[in-house]
């Protein structure tokens, strides 16, 4: 196990190569640049600003500048778009709060989803079954860009009950519209695949014997069927807690949190290719990460899996 | 031009002395009459679309950027609510006889944050700092157009930024020498790139001077807390000079991504200011009479017509142009789509920009009815359309919905009018001006905002070496007039003849005026309605109860 892990973290480290040497490529071929304005600047001011931020350099130096500089000195530059800062303080602000809503999302989207798809499993075709179905297929279809705006006309506007957007360092108020916004579909996806997979457990053979045992109800569910339902679940969650966790344009669009997640967006709109560098090898490192997580849980899960 | 100080000195220092609670009571600035609401509720709250690209001053080239700098610090010269000039840091200024030397005089009462004075060095520094390619401001262009003596040369590290021609001669005169006579160079002193900016924290901190604890600033508010795409805070200053006439206490921008949600959260009294999104004037103006509000606002809406190699052969045929021009009614444009109390243009200039008067155009006197005959007249002329020779063109814009909606409307009003096609193609913003800016386009629309209150800012742009001229208009006769308007006492009649000449050429054809169309807490007072820059400065607003 332990030489598996090393194994694909030394993997990793090319894949975030190449990913960064993609990311450049494709920012290089979009038309425009970062001080392409409305009003474009004289040619010589313009040389100069680009002289300033290394662009004047042929591509290829660019590339290994900037990994030179992120490898050595762990320096992401300073933002092209917003001038005050640079990209560390942009993730070392935006990150904190996307993790702490992506955080909370997912353990409200796990824990209604796995609950919803257990009962639904447990009472199927009953109407409890139907109200859990009901419940998952309705916030499926319910995008989060129409949830969010919905959601602080009720709780805002109407009832006055919570502060329509801002952060304030994460207070609980501030917290609870956007995990709503960003945990609903996520846990309609988890209530589905745990009940079919909860379905499928509970007709197995191992259960029927259980049952004919005489084993409790609530015993076969937690400690017989729980563990293999969860295998499809985690292999969804995996990539779930990353993309929660690295942040949602939505939310940070219609709640004015502050996360990275409108950053990434508009640093590709401003060609801000500093920051969107930066963000990139933020979600990509990531990525890895947890994909290496869920495969080291996978073994611990089910001991069919070796590696 | 030399302002008086509105204030006396010894009065201002009285009211300090007495403490804020009668300073606010006795405020210069309140309407007799109005009773002013409890100090905890002096406050004011605004939107903003996006985080602010910079606070420093010599580095901001955008308007909420310029918003937040009028309120952290103060240039040379202020406007007031109907955009004329009032002192500043300055309490006026003198110009020499051959007009290229400007003496601004310093008030000897302006202090930093810190407590330290505000001096002519500090204007010094920061003018030098704007124009040093070291500082690598995109604004550094604005110095440029304020015409300095060697700022072009500076610009370009031809020279150091020390010969840049502004000097202190003493604590309290600053002098700044052109290199040509500029009639409207007082008017460019309230942009933030020219306000000072302080040496010494710049020094210490360097680019991290604008951080909350660390930022000195000069204006009537001090930076207290910023979150990056969440807010901006800032409370006041107890070492303004004009502390004791300023009301509102504490200033909040909210970064509020989607107007609609910011609109939402200021009907729940979230907020005291934001825009109205396109459409829903009517419907609010109806519902909240006194917030829903709508300004004249020194922008204009237009299409350019490609007229370099690269554009259509029919569109070198001015009649085509002036037909095109002719059949877009704009009053169904301006009270059918956008309903925001926009004007129909017909001069590129914005109608309300001082000192202009608009020409009296043929097309401003015709019904549309009118319009649409002699439109199909000359295109019948020209050969094209129905009946001649098929046209089809197609309009580009960046992607929004706003002018999708224009882009369709006016493509229909020549399929009818003229029998024209039109495709529409929309862009992303950077990728849209990377081909304007091409002429990689046949019509592509544009908006052009005032950066002063003079029909200059924006018929320079029909000026043949114009950076921003995208039709590719060339007419010596305008660049003459717009030459010869640089120099003239009376600059107007140039202007007037601009216009003239452009309705002849249609290089490129007005659509609409902007407006500045907003909701605003009507229990603040003193907003600069009549400013057509929306300028504004919260040390002179407040709120009643």
């Amino acid at each position: 196990m332990f030489s598996y892990i090393v194994r694909r973290i030394a993997v990793a480290i090319p894949t975030l190569l190449i990913l960064v040497v993609i990311s450049f490529i494709l920012m290089f071929a979009a038309p425009g640049g970062p001080f392409t304005s409305e009003r474009p600047l004289p040619p010589d001011l313009l040389a100069n600003i680009n002289a300033k931020y290394g662009l004047d350099k042929p591509y290829w130096y660019q590339i290994i500048h900037y990994i030179w500089n992120v490898v050595a000195h762990f320096d992401f530059g300073a933002s092209f778009k917003y001038k005050d800062q640079t990209v560390a303080d942009i993730i070392k602000q935006g990150f904190p709060v996307t993790l702490t809503y992506g955080f909370w999302s997912f353990v409200v989207a796990v824990l209604v989803g796995v609950s919803l798809g257990v009962v639904a499993a447990i009472r199927q075709n009953t109407w409890l079954d139907y109200l859990a179905v009901g419940i998952s297929v309705g916030a499926q279809a319910l995008p989060n860009f129409v949830l969010a705006p919905m959601l602080v006309l009720v709780f805002t506007l109407w009832l006055g009950w919570l502060p329509g957007g801002g952060w304030n360092g994460g207070q609980w108020p501030y917290l609870i519209m956007p995990v709503i916004a960003l945990s609903t579909s996520y846990m309609a996806s988890i209530a589905r695949i745990t009940r079919s997979s909860m379905l499928e457990v509970l007709n197995a053979g191992f259960i029927r014997t259980a049952k004919a045992k005489g084993l409790p109800m609530r015993r076969i569910i937690w400690r017989h069927a729980m563990k293999p339902t969860m295998l499809p679940v985690l292999s969804y969650l995996g990539p779930a807690f990353v993309g929660m966790i690295t942040g949602s344009v939505v939310v940070d669009v219609y709640f004015s949190t502050g996360g990275i997640g409108l950053f990434f967006v508009n640093s590709a709109f401003n060609r801000d290719y500093s920051t969107m560098m930066g963000i990139t090898i933020l979600v990509g490192a990531l990525t890895i990460l947890f994909s290496l997580v869920v495969d080291v849980l996978y073994a611990w899960i089910d001991p069919k899996i070796r590696y | 031009m030399f302002i008086k100080p509105t204030m006396m000195a010894s009065a201002a220092a009285l009211l300090l002395a007495l403490g804020p609670t009668f300073a606010v009571a006795e405020s210069s600035h309140v309407a007799a009459g109005d009773v002013l609401a409890p100090a905890d509720q002096q406050t004011f709250v605004s939107r903003e679309l996006d985080e602010f690209p910079s606070i420093d001053p010599n580095l901001i080239q955008d308007v909420s950027g310029n918003d937040v700098a009028r309120q952290l610090f103060e240039g040379l010269m202020n406007q007031d609510d109907k955009g004329n000039l009032v002192p500043g840091v300055a309490t006026g200024f003198d110009v020499s006889a051959d007009k290229m030397t400007y003496t601004f005089h310093l008030r000897d009462d302006a202090k930093w944050s810190d407590g330290s004075p505000v001096t002519a060095k500090d204007f010094v520094y920061s003018w030098q700092r704007a124009a040093d390619p070291a500082t690598a401001s995109e604004y550094a262009w604005y110095m440029s157009l304020m015409g300095i003596a060697n700022v072009d040369d500076v610009i370009d590290g031809k020279q150091p930024p020390s010969a840049l021609a502004v000097a202190a001669p003493d604590d309290h005169t600053f002098v700044v020498t052109l290199s040509q006579p500029l009639p409207y160079f007082p008017q460019m002193v309230v942009n933030a790139v020219t306000f000072p900016v302080p040496q010494k924290a710049i020094e210490q901190y360097g680019a991290d001077w604008t951080k909350p604890g660390n930022m000195i600033s000069n204006g009537a508010y001090m930076l207290t807390e910023r979150v990056p795409q969440e807010k901006l805070v800032m409370e006041r200053n107890p070492n303004y000079w004009d502390n004791a006439n300023t009301v509102i206490n504490k200033v909040t921008y909210l970064i509020i991504n989607d107007e609609n949600q910011a609109l939402t959260r200021y009907l729940a009294g979230e907020l005291d200011k934001t825009e109205i999104p396109t459409g829903q004037y009517p419907r609010l103006k109806e519902e909240y009479p006194t917030q829903a509000q709508s300004f004249p606002l020194l922008c204009t809406y237009y299409y350019n017509f490609n007229l370099s190699d690269s554009g259509p052969e029919a569109l070198k045929d001015v009649r085509v142009r002036e037909a095109l021009s002719l059949a877009v009614n704009r009053d169904v444009i301006v009270n059918n789509i956008l309903q925001g109390g926009q004007k129909p243009a017909y001069t590129f200039t914005h109608w309300a920009t001082a000192g202009f008067e608009a020409p009296d155009l043929p097309i401003m006197d015709m019904t549309q009815d009118e319009r649409n005959a002699k439109a199909q007249e000359l295109m019948k002329e020209a050969g094209y359309g129905t009946g001649g020779k098929p046209l089809s063109l197609e309009i580009l814009y960046n992607t929004s919905d706003a002018h999708k909606a224009l882009a369709v409307a006016i493509g229909q009003m020549w399929k009818q009018t003229l029998g024209i096609d039109t495709s529409l193609k929309n862009e992303e913003w950077k990728t849209f001006l990377d081909d304007r800016g091409k002429q990689n386009y046949e019509i592509a629309r544009g908006g052009w905002c005032g950066d002063y209150n003079e029909p200059s800012t924006f018929l320079d742009l029909m000026t043949s070496t114009s950076g921003y001229n995208d039709a590719k208009y060339e007419n010596p006769k305008v660049d003459a007039l717009m030459k010869d308007a640089r120099l003239a006492d009376n600059p107007e009649a140039d202007y007037t003849q601009v216009e003239q000449i452009i309705a002849q050429d249609v290089p490129v054809f007005p659509v609409y005026a902007y407006a500045s169309v907003k909701m605003l807490n009507d229990k603040i007072h003193n907003w600069p309605v009549d400013n057509v820059q929306q300028n504004y400065y919260v040390k002179d607003i407040y709120k009643v109860q």
